[in-house]
Formats: structure tokens, sequence, C-alpha cells
């Protein structure tokens, strides 16, 4: 931290700091701010008020326990992280996951997409200061995609639905319609984000050329998702190391020009119409019936020894699992790579030279998930 | 108050019912303000997709006196190691000067606590007074959110104070008289926003940024200061902040309405009943404070710096172009059709500029929407 005096004028940088209680750090973050009036010198982030030791708590559980872990850990985008887990072990062991069970996943998982980027969308406009107006338009939208969940899976927040091998069981016989239902609801949302936040003037004149962040620099602290592709590098797990059934779905991945806050705001948009895209696609081409778990599932979870790399492309960017087993039902160590935590590493570069304002800005244009950041 | 009762040039009985009539205004006011707050909680609410207060008594209507009584036993808590004096005193500081400005408001023809020759000049100077209350509060609660504020609530009150008093300078000009009421008079057939739109334009911009409200509300930003000057206080004083913003809200609607709008006096001319004439008053003053919550729903919040070079780059050159055409056609003796056309044409002018000059330079490429599977490194070595 650099607390610099001005012999001049007998001035000295203040330092502020910002959380873990503050409204805007979306959740228990701080951050040590040093201003130089509204001017921002310097910036020190603390995380680790969520640290529960995740890692090491799924060492002691076996693999079908874990999954409820990642529910917890990423509780935005659940089905994302159930998904790299499941597709880790999978890949251990060798398992072939059904078709109509890898089509429920990704129209599952691509509805989780819509509803954390609304949620994104919601917080990222009470934190540029419209009156929680951004916020009450998208959320009834979560809700509806959320009362989907519940549906499916029993539980509104750890759904816990995927399973090793598929998932733990059919889904309601009106799931489709379900899904086409909460679809045009979602599509309506979209449309009111749209028309209330991106061609505001003032909106626009706040987010714009705030925290830009060239491609070099995107690639060397790590970034992924929404983050990354926003300062132009055209990299989406989907598309590029394509996981589950992804390469059978026409869809495009929006990528920036600037890397400023104002793109990661329009790539997330776009991407939510993207992910309607897909739902649609997957819902025209899933297989009205059959098996959602392999015929020869094991009935205790073992895998053979080994280590392997599951990474998903979660909402907020790469969603990785890197798991080592020695055989047996647990992991032997289990590694966790969280978007939200890397993202949040090119915090300081991105905000030093801005003013006050912009930081929680560019907070906000993270995206960060807590729980997420300290595992 | 035992001066202005000793001085022997005020005529006992007069002062008297002015100082009587400045208590019963502050007690309407105070209910008033009350229930502008649940106005602005049903209207924010139906923009919301929500129903604001319903529980408290029918369509929620007890909700304020409920507010205001749990606000009132709240404990009143001061920081150790804030400065007593300063923390204190800030809440008068801004209370009672917002609560004068009704000396001068003119609610009817006949309704009106006391005549003064310049209640323009009055209005302008009381309501600037409350930045020494902000930077006290500010400076007293030992807080650096609260110092911050401070700071913002000072450098934007102090700037905005000058478009709004030169926008008030062209009405001036035109009506040839410095007193709301005199004002009103002048407004019979024609109200003043059809000869002074530019005028009217600058003086809606400034009055939000002087009541502090969105998307001016930088000093009190709940994301960023978290609440600014307010975050130490609780209790009383908290709600007398709150009770003098929304009294602030209440002047410069009711300016707005008298001096823009024609107050009491148009469309129906001022032979009509004082009930009828203080229905007109209120609904115009309620016409403001709705597009005042209006605007709250629906826009973020400026920058500070987008702010200051707003105000001293965009409105106050255009106030400055105002007083300059009011002072060619007062020159000139021109008819007032082209004061109102040259004013329209600025009006227009200044919405372009800040449409499409101040924001920015050229246009933002769109996104690009790749389909085809192409990775990163593949797109590094290309370009």
């Amino acid at each position: 931290m650099v607390l610099e005096r001005d012999p001049a004028l007998d001035v000295v940088d203040m330092p502020i700091n910002m959380g873990p209680q503050h409204p805007s750090t979306h959740g228990v973050f701080r951050m040590v701010l040093v201003v130089n009036g509204e001017k921002i010198v310097d910036l020190v982030p603390h995380i680790g008020y969520m640290h529960r030791g995740g890692e090491k708590l799924m060492e002691a559980m076996d693999f079908r326990q874990g999954i409820g872990y990642c529910d917890r850990t990423e509780y935005l985008a659940q089905f994302s992280a159930e998904l790299a887990y499941c597709l880790a072990v999978e890949r251990l062991m060798d398992l072939q996951v059904p078709e109509r069970a890898e089509y429920i996943r990704v129209i599952l998982t691509e509805m989780n997409r819509l509803s954390s980027h609304f949620m994104f969308a919601g917080a990222f406009g009470v934190d540029a200061g419209v009156f929680a107006t951004s916020f009450t338009y998208a959320f009834p939208q979560r809700e509806f995609l959320q009362e989907v969940f519940e549906e499916v899976s029993g539980d509104r927040l750890m759904y816990a639905y995927f399973r090793v091998g598929g998932l733990a069981w059919e889904v309601p016989d009106n799931f489709v319609q379900r899904v086409h239902e909460v679809l045009v609801h979602s599509a309506q949302g979209l449309k009111d984000i749209d028309d209330l936040l991106t061609k505001n003037e003032i909106f626009m004149a706040r987010c714009q050329n705030i925290g830009s962040f060239s491609a070099q620099r995107a690639i060397a602290y790590g970034l992924s998702g929404p983050m990354l592709r926003a300062s132009g590098v055209p990299w989406d797990l989907r598309k590029d190391e394509p996981y589950s059934i992804y390469d059978r779905f026409n869809f495009e991945v929006p990528v920036g020009n600037y890397g400023d806050v104002y793109d990661r705001y329009l790539v997330r948009i776009e991407e939510m119409r993207q992910s309607i895209s897909i739902i649609e696609q997957a819902l025209e081409q899933l297989p009205p019936d059959g098996p959602i778990v392999p015929e020869k599932m094991p009935r205790r979870l073992r895998t053979p020894p080994g280590e392997v790399y599951a990474k998903v492309e979660a909402p907020r960017g790469e969603w990785g699992v890197y798991l080592v087993s020695k055989g047996g039902d647990k992991p032997y160590r289990l590694k966790m790579r969280s978007p939200s935590f890397c993202n949040l590493s090119a915090l300081r570069e991105m905000t030093i030279g801005h003013y006050l304002a912009d930081a929680v800005m560019i907070l906000g244009s993270m995206d960060i998930v807590l729980c997420d950041v300290d595992r | 108050m035992t001066m202005l009762l000793s001085a022997p040039a005020i005529d006992m009985p007069g002062a008297l019912a002015s100082v009587l009539g400045l208590v019963a205004i502050t007690l309407v006011m105070t209910v008033g303000v009350a229930y502008a707050t649940w106005y602005e909680r049903k209207i924010i609410a139906r923009m919301q997709l929500r129903l604001g207060p319903t529980r408290v008594g029918p369509f929620g209507l007890l909700q304020p006196i409920a507010d205001m009584l749990k606000l009132l036993v709240k404990e009143d808590l001061r920081p150790a190691t804030a400065d007593p004096i300063a923390f204190e005193l800030a809440v008068f500081a801004i209370f009672i000067p917002s609560f004068l400005a009704f000396v001068a408001v003119p609610f009817t023809a006949d309704w009106l606590i006391s005549p003064l020759p310049l209640s323009l000049l009055y209005l302008l100077a009381i309501s600037g007074l409350s930045f020494i209350g902000f930077l006290m509060a500010g400076w007293g609660s030992d807080n650096k959110y609260a110092l911050l504020g401070g700071m913002r609530a000072a450098a934007q009150l102090i700037s905005y104070e000058i478009p709004l008093i030169l926008a008030m300078v062209g009405v001036v000009m035109v009506t040839a008289s410095a007193d709301v009421y005199q004002i009103i008079l002048f407004q019979d057939r024609i109200p003043l926003i059809v000869w002074q739109p530019l005028g009217f334009i600058i003086f809606l911009t400034a009055s939000i940024a002087e009541v502090e409200r969105p998307p001016f509300d930088i000093p009190t930003g709940e994301s960023e200061v978290a609440g600014g000057v307010f975050i130490e206080y609780s209790g009383i004083r908290w709600s007398m902040f709150q009770l003098s913003s929304y009294v602030n809200m209440y002047v410069f609607a009711l300016l707005g309405a008298f001096v823009f709008l024609g107050g009491w006096e148009w469309p129906f001319g001022r032979d009509i009943g004082w009930g009828y004439q203080l229905l007109l008053t209120v609904s115009k003053m309620a016409l403001f404070i709705f597009f005042y919550l209006w605007i709250r729903a629906s826009f973020p919040r400026m920058r500070v710096d987008q702010l200051m070079s707003y105000a001293w780059k965009v409105l106050i050159p255009f106030a400055l172009l105002q007083i300059f055409l009011n002072g060619l056609f007062i020159v000139y003796d021109a008819p007032g059709v082209v004061l109102a056309a040259s004013s329209w044409a600025a009006a227009g002018g200044l919405m372009y500029l800040a449409f499409h000059v101040v924001r920015r330079g050229e246009p933002r490429k769109p996104l690009q929407m790749i389909s085809v599977r192409a990775t990163a490194v593949a797109a590094r070595s290309a370009s």
C-alpha cells in the first residue's frame, strides 16, 4: 500500500476500508482503497471471510456427497459446478452418460446461466445507482427459473440433482412445457433490462472506458468467462473444448472490443440470448424417454487411481475440478479452479487510477461469488 | 426570536402572525413530508413491479406514522470520536434553513406568511445554506465515508447553485421582478415555461442536484459511500435529515411550479377561490415531485466528475446564453415570439449537446459474434 504525501499541499492519501459490510461488495469482500480525493491510488483486496476449507472437506466426502458441496461453493451457478465435478469423476471412471441425461444437464445448466446473469444484471444496475429497479426487473425472472429448478430437484438453492453418470431422478412430466413457459418470461425480462440500462446515457457514461483490460493482460491474469471475452479473446469452453454435448448446438460467442465494464455487461446480456437459443435447440432434440443413468452403474462409486481435470464454462468463467484419486470412493486431493477467484485477482490493476465510484462498478462487473472466491 | 419581537420597526401582531404561520407550516409540512415518503414508496413500487406499503392502514396510509414513531424511539447514537458540537448542530444547520424557505412561499393569492419584495432571491439564498450543515456533518462524524459525502455535497451544492441562480436571473429579466408573487401574476395567460424553456430545463436539472436526488444523489450514494453524511446518524437526527431533504424537494417543486408553471394563477386566473388555488399549487408541485421520483426509479447515478463537468461545461454556459438572449430581447424590444423561439432553439441545442457531443467521441464498435470454433491461440496469431 502506498500512502504518498504531497509536500506542496501538505495532504496525504487517505485509506478507506470498503467492506466486508459495505452494500456493494457483493458479500463479505473487503478492499482497502487508498484515495487521493476521489481518485484511487492503491487497492488491497482482502478475501477469506467465507473460507471453509472446502477442498479439504471434499477429501472426506465420497463422490456422491461431493456434489452437494459444489452447490455450496458456486451458489449462483450450482448446476455448472455440479457438472464439472460429475465430469471429472465420470472421466476417471470412464462412464458414458446417457443421451437424455446429457440434454437435461445442458438445459438446466443453461437455465442456470440465465438466472446467474439475471442476478448480475440486477445487482450491477444497483451498483450503478439505479434505485433497485433493475433488481426488481431481474428477480422475478430468476424466480421463474428457480421454480423449474425446484420442481426438478426439490430444492431452491442447493440442487444436488446431477449424479455421477447421469441424474438423480427423472424430471417431472411437464418439464418441457414448463421450460418453454419460463423461456418466454426470460426473454421478456431480458428485454426489460435491456430497455432500462443498455442505452441509458448515464449508464453508458458510467460504464464505458472504465476498467479497460487488454487481451494480453486478461490472459496473463488468467481471466475467463465474460471478463476474458469482453477483452476480445474468443475463448469459450463450450466452443473450444466442447464437453457434454455442446458441439451439437448452434450458438454464437459474443466477444467485446474494449474490455471495459460496458463490454462485460453487453457480453453477459448477449450470452443470455444465446443461452435461450441453446435451451430451445436442446428441448427440440431432447429424446422423449430413455435412461438417465448408465445401465451398468456400480452401486458404490469407486474410481481407479489417476488424476483428471474437468472444466466447464460456468457463467463466471472456467469452473474446473482437478481430482486426484488413489482408488477408493473418496478423492485423494481435489482442487477447485473457481473463476471468481482468478477474475478478482485483476481488480487492483483495473481499478487504480479510476474514481471511487468506478471501483464499485468494476467490482460489480466481475460478478464475483464470494463463496466461490474463498471456497 | 426575541430580537425579532423586540425590534421596534416590526409591528407586533404581524410578527406574531408570521411566527405562528411558520410554526403551522412546520407542523403541516412535517406530516406532509411523511406522506411524501408514502407517495414516493407507492409510486416507485409501481414502477418496480411491487406494491409498496400495504400492511399498516388502508393502502398502507398509516405506514409513515409507524415509521415516524419507530424513528422517534430509536436510540440516538453518537460515535465516541465524533466532534459533538459539529455532529449535533449539523442537523439544525440543515433543518432550519429548509423550513425557513416557507416564509416566502405564496401558496395561494392570499396565503403567504411574509410578503418579501425579493422573495425569489430569499428562496435561493436560504436553500443554498444547507451545504454548511452537510460539511459539518461530514467533518463532525469522524467517518471517512461521511467526510467524502460531505465534501461531495459541498462541491455539488455550490456548483449547481450557479446554473440555478443564472436560470432565475433570466426569469427575473423577463418578468422584471424578483418577487415570486409578481412572477406568478406575470403568468396570467401564458406560463413562463413557454418563454423560457431553456431556463426551465436548467432549473429542473439543477434543482434535482440541489435536493440531491438521483441521478445526482452522489453525496449519499448508497452503493459508493453507503449513505454519505448520514452514515453515523440514527433515530431522530437521521429522520430530521430526511425530513429536511424532503422539505427541500417540496421547496424546489413549489419554486418550479410558481416560476415556470404559473403557480395558482395559470390557467384559471386569480379569481377562483383559495381552495382551487391551493389545489392547483399542490397538483403542480406533485407533478414536479412525480418527475423526481420517476427519474429516481429509472436512472443510474452519475459520477462526481461527470456531475461537475455537466454543471460547469454544459449548464452554466447555456444559462449564460439564456441571459444573453433575454438581454437582446430587452435591448431591442423584440416581440415575445422571438424570445420564445430562441429559447426553444437553445433548449434543443442543449439537449443535442448533452446527447451527442459531450458524451464521447467516436461511436463504439458492436460486439463480435463468433460462431465457429476458434481457440484463443489461433485468434492471437491471426491478429
